[in-house]
């Protein structure tokens, strides 16, 4: 197996990985970086756990390969807080109940994320359409619709 | 003294506290059974599986893939004789003389990477006769059907579970009560129906997963993403041939059970597989694919109803036939078809009664436990049936329910009373929410609108023994430190056991930490976190074990001063008496006690409570008559409505507004209870217009996401409103009783009458996909192509 030099910033930190060629950055965040806030539900692009911000789009990191990432900037769930301070969509879904087992909870706050980065007034149709690909088995969707639009007022008012 | 002081200090109880594990999973520091880590020594397994639905085993040949360098073990059922079940032990590790189900493991592999193991069971080589596989429950009850377990008069089974040896019937279920015969002619409307219920995944986002390492000794220790830490200890020791001491299971946080991750499956072929290469761990990770076809399914179910009421709508009479489809092996499902049997009836008092539930092994996956128990299944049918009597008679489909369901004191189908019930409450509250009786405009000319209304009931299944205890523990800093044995699946357990804790102690919510993970060495025992029982069943040892430690707390500070303990309270952490107003916090005494008055020596020690609860009070069932005194603990009642509307244009469905009520008892936390209902109504949603485990000739055709759809954010209800009711359960904490699985219960028959009442048409049985619809559209002439 052919190994590939790359330098990637995960969470901010800037890391310098040999990974080899069929590694996943899901298995790399996961098996390497021992970040395990990124889930893998089902290794095939198909249920959203593993959604992080690839430059700042939201991914699927079980079908982005390792090696691919070179010089990318990549945020997982265990990113999204700064120092002290959870993420306003952190917070939101805590309020609104929007966690139960809470496995699907990384690539919802992740996707929910990069659409508040790109539409910080989203609809609901919007938030609905932005969550397609986060599958959750538990909560019913309505209080993480709820979360992201409490998440976005709460940012407006800051601004 | 008044308590002055303490009034204004809110019970913790009926407070929607936020979840105790919330900030762990939304930063991703919760930890999954995937998620520990265990360092180079971790070996990876992988499973051979049976190519075919129903085969005899000649030979298997390991040699090659014993000779693949990386391969660390190799295990067949040669190694396994034992057999493993809960009600029933008609399982072993891994097949031994025959497969029963494509997917039936036939050996297991540990490597040093998964790529090794997988490459290693590409190597084995098994040699197989196929057999005649039998795919139609119906058929599989039948003399001619051949046989799936010859030996199924030898398996060890539970004393309420009836197999019928010669078959592959391996529960009957039968009531007869007053007799039906003589009342179908005096009865004015009579409905006969058959319902076909098609086999569903549960579907956890976090597929299961276990480790195994077995050291030197023989000591096993388990990881995985459990409901049943306990039960598997016991089972899988028993079968390994190991006392249960022996067997430590360890059980992380659980990313979705819904009866899926419930008594044992591929937890044993890791263990099996660690059995072979001592000290080092073994993971064994199912791939999604796998998920779908390996793991737990909800059964398949064919029924039949006859049901008929007199002329003023009284049901007089009802005969029910269910065969389930219960797969290749039915240790667990036994037990579904005998709780459909005893709640044949649904929520409604029938004098007359004949039912059978039958139990059959077919070569389709392994059906068990699943979010609803067999009601899911059992309402569909029967819900649609009361609307079509109902509608016969003329009468309201909502008056009709309301003069037939259960109140307190109605005789049930097993013969006892009922129990306090808000089921009528649940009912008109449904209605009104839901603007029953007034006829809402089609939103646009190519859409039908209609509304529909079902109820429910379900008692926790299980055995009338089924225990539960819990430890609480002062720690210096006067937190007090929870220990159980239930899991946190999702549905909030952790979260209710903290509240319920805090009350009955006297501190805040916020001063009660979980000793978590559950780890069948240090924990409490818990029977298995299903169900429904745990609020109910963990909450009453709970409450015992907070107790013990307030006496105990409450005795030593009333001799340290000179008091009674009824004159003393724990408010907020803090002993008070109301008689001399002296105060102090737990924590100047938890651990390390006090000073006795004199100044010689010490009184007191460390703090620690226990309490441990088990019903007592279940009776067995006759066997022939399906009769006893009290069948289970408590059944938890309510109704679903739904408004939507058909697209002509499409088939589509789309559910404009869902309402559920359920009669839970006390909601100790009334945000969890709602989530639980909207959670379970979504699920229930996707069952009823999209999930159907495609079958054919033995084989899932649809094992994946983009083929086995399931509801995502765009298709939930434009609206949904939950309503709590709460008549009180006499044995309850609080008074509460379970809701995490009723609330799918009756969703299904909801949606069905909806459609019903939108476009006239009834369907044989769920899914009601839009291809579906606008199929049968077509046929009844009300479009054209």
């Amino acid at each position: 197996m052919a190994f590939h030099e790359i330098v990637v910033t995960v969470n901010r930190n800037r890391e310098q990985l040999a990974v080899p060629s069929n590694m996943t950055l899901m298995r790399m965040l996961r098996e390497v970086l021992a970040l395990t806030g990124t889930k893998n539900g089902c290794s095939a692009g198909e249920c959203g756990a593993c959604t992080v911000l690839m430059n700042g789009e939201p991914v699927n990191s079980c079908m982005v390969l390792a090696a691919e990432c070179d010089g990318a900037e990549i945020i997982t769930v265990e990113g999204l807080a700064g120092d002290k301070q959870l993420d306003p969509i952190q917070d939101a879904i805590i309020q609104a109940g929007g966690v139960q087992c809470g496995f699907c909870t990384p690539g919802v706050l992740i996707s929910s994320r990069a659409l508040l980065n790109r539409n910080p007034d989203p609809s609901e149709d919007e938030i609905k359409e932005a969550l397609v690909g986060n599958l959750c088995r538990c909560t019913g969707y309505a209080r993480i619709i709820e979360a992201v639009k409490e998440a976005a007022k709460i940012e407006k008012e800051k601004v | 003294m008044e308590k002055s002081n303490t009034q204004k200090v809110q019970s913790p109880v009926g407070e929607s506290k936020p979840r105790i594990d919330a900030f762990e999973k939304v930063c991703g520091a919760a930890l999954y059974a995937d998620d520990i880590q265990f360092g180079n020594k971790l070996l990876h397994a992988r499973i051979k599986r049976s190519p075919y639905p129903h085969a005899s085993i000649k030979k298997i040949d390991t040699s090659r893939a014993r000779a693949l360098p990386g391969v660390k073990a190799i295990v067949t059922g040669e190694d396994f004789p034992g057999f493993i079940g809960l009600y029933l032990k008609d399982r072993h590790f891994f097949c031994r003389d025959r497969v029963r189900y494509v997917g039936d493991p036939v050996a297991g592999v540990a490597a040093i990477s998964e790529e090794i193991a997988e490459k290693a069971v590409d190597l084995i080589e098994v040699e197989y006769e196929v057999l005649e596989p039998v795919l139609d429950p119906e058929y599989g009850a039948s003399p001619q059907a051949p046989l799936i377990h010859p030996d199924l008069h030898k398996y060890v089974v539970a004393n309420f579970i009836f197999p019928q040896p010669g078959s592959n019937i391996s529960n009957h279920f039968k009531m007869r009560k007053g007799n039906v015969e003589t009342v179908w002619k005096n009865c004015k409307a009579i409905i006969e129906r058959k319902y076909c219920i098609p086999h569903i995944q549960h579907v956890p986002i976090e597929p299961h997963v276990a480790i195994a390492k077995v050291d030197e000794s023989g000591e096993v220790t388990l990881w995985d993403s459990s409901q049943s830490p306990f039960a598997q200890r016991d089972l899988i020791a028993e079968t390994l041939g190991i006392t249960q001491s022996k067997m430590r299971v360890i059980a992380p946080l659980v990313g979705g059970g819904f009866g899926s991750k419930a008594g044992v499956s591929m937890e044993s072929l890791a263990v099996a597989i660690a059995t072979k290469v001592k000290g080092y761990p073994v993971k064994l990770r199912l791939t999604r694919e796998e998920e779908f076809y390996t793991a737990f399914v909800r059964q398949g179910l064919v029924a039949y109803f006859k049901m008929g009421c007199d002329e003023s709508g009284k049901i007089l009479a009802m005969e029910n036939t269910f065969y389930w489809d219960g797969g290749a092996y039915t240790e667990y499902g036994v037990n579904i078809t005998r709780a459909a049997g005893y709640s044949c009836t649904g929520p409604y008092e029938v004098p007359n009664v004949k039912a059978d539930s039958y139990c059959v092994y077919t070569n389709h996956p392994v059906g068990g436990p699943m979010r609803g128990f067999g009601m899911p299944e059992l309402h569909a049918g029967l819900e649609q049936c009361i609307d079509e009597l109902a509608l016969k008679m003329g009468m309201d489909t909502v008056e009709f329910r309301h003069r037939n369901c259960l109140k307190e004191g109605s005789i049930l189908p097993t013969g006892g009373k009922m129990h306090p019930t808000g089921l009528s409450e649940c009912l008109e509250k449904t209605a009104e929410a839901i603007d029953w009786g007034k006829k809402a405009l089609s939103s646009a000319p190519n859409k039908r609108r209609g509304k529909g209304i079902a109820l429910m009931w379900k008692a926790p299944a299980m055995p009338g023994n089924a225990g539960s205890s819990a430890l609480v523990e002062l720690a210096e800093d006067g937190m007090l430190t929870l220990g159980v044995g239930c899991q946190d699946i999702g549905q909030g357990a952790f979260t209710v056991a903290a509240q319920m804790a805090a009350a009955t102690f006297g501190v805040p919510y916020e001063s009660v930490r979980l000793a978590t993970p559950v780890d069948t060495r240090y924990s409490p025992y818990e029977w298995q976190t299903v169900a429904s029982r745990i609020t109910w069943s963990t909450g009453n040892a709970i409450i015992k074990a907070a107790q013990d430690a307030r006496k105990q707390v409450l005795d030593l500070i009333a001799e340290a001063w000179n008091e009674n303990p009824e004159d003393l309270d724990i408010v907020n952490g803090n002993v008070v008496s109301y008689k001399s107003e002296r105060e102090i916090h737990v924590k100047d005494f938890a651990v390390k006690g006090l000073p006795k008055p004199d100044g010689k020596g010490w009184m007191g020690g460390p703090i620690i409570g226990r309490g441990s609860f088990m019903p007592t009070d279940v009776t067995g069932l006759d066997a022939e008559t399906g009769q006893g005194e009290h069948a289970v603990v408590h059944f938890t009642t309510g109704a679903q409505a739904v408004d939507l509307e058909v697209d002509l244009n499409t088939g589509k469905v789309e559910i404009l507004k869902a309402v559920a009520a359920f009669d839970v008892g006390k909601a100790i936390n009334p945000d969890l209870v709602k989530a639980q209902m909207e959670g379970g109504l979504v699920q229930g949603i996707s069952s009823a217009l999209f999930e159907c485990l495609q079958l054919k000739d033995g084989y899932v055709q649809n094992p994946s996401f983009v083929d086995y759809r399931i509801a995502t954010s765009a298709d939930i209800p434009r609206s949904m409103q939950t309503i709590i009711v709460e008549v009180p359960q006499e044995d309850g904490p609080w008074g509460a009783r379970g809701i995490g699985e009723h609330s799918m219960v009756p969703t299904i028959p909801a949606i069905a009458n909806a459609i019903y009442d939108a476009i006239g048409i009834r369907f044989e049985g769920p899914p009601f996909t839009a291809e579906k619809i606008y199929l049968a559209m077509l046929e009844a002439g009300i479009i054209k192509e």
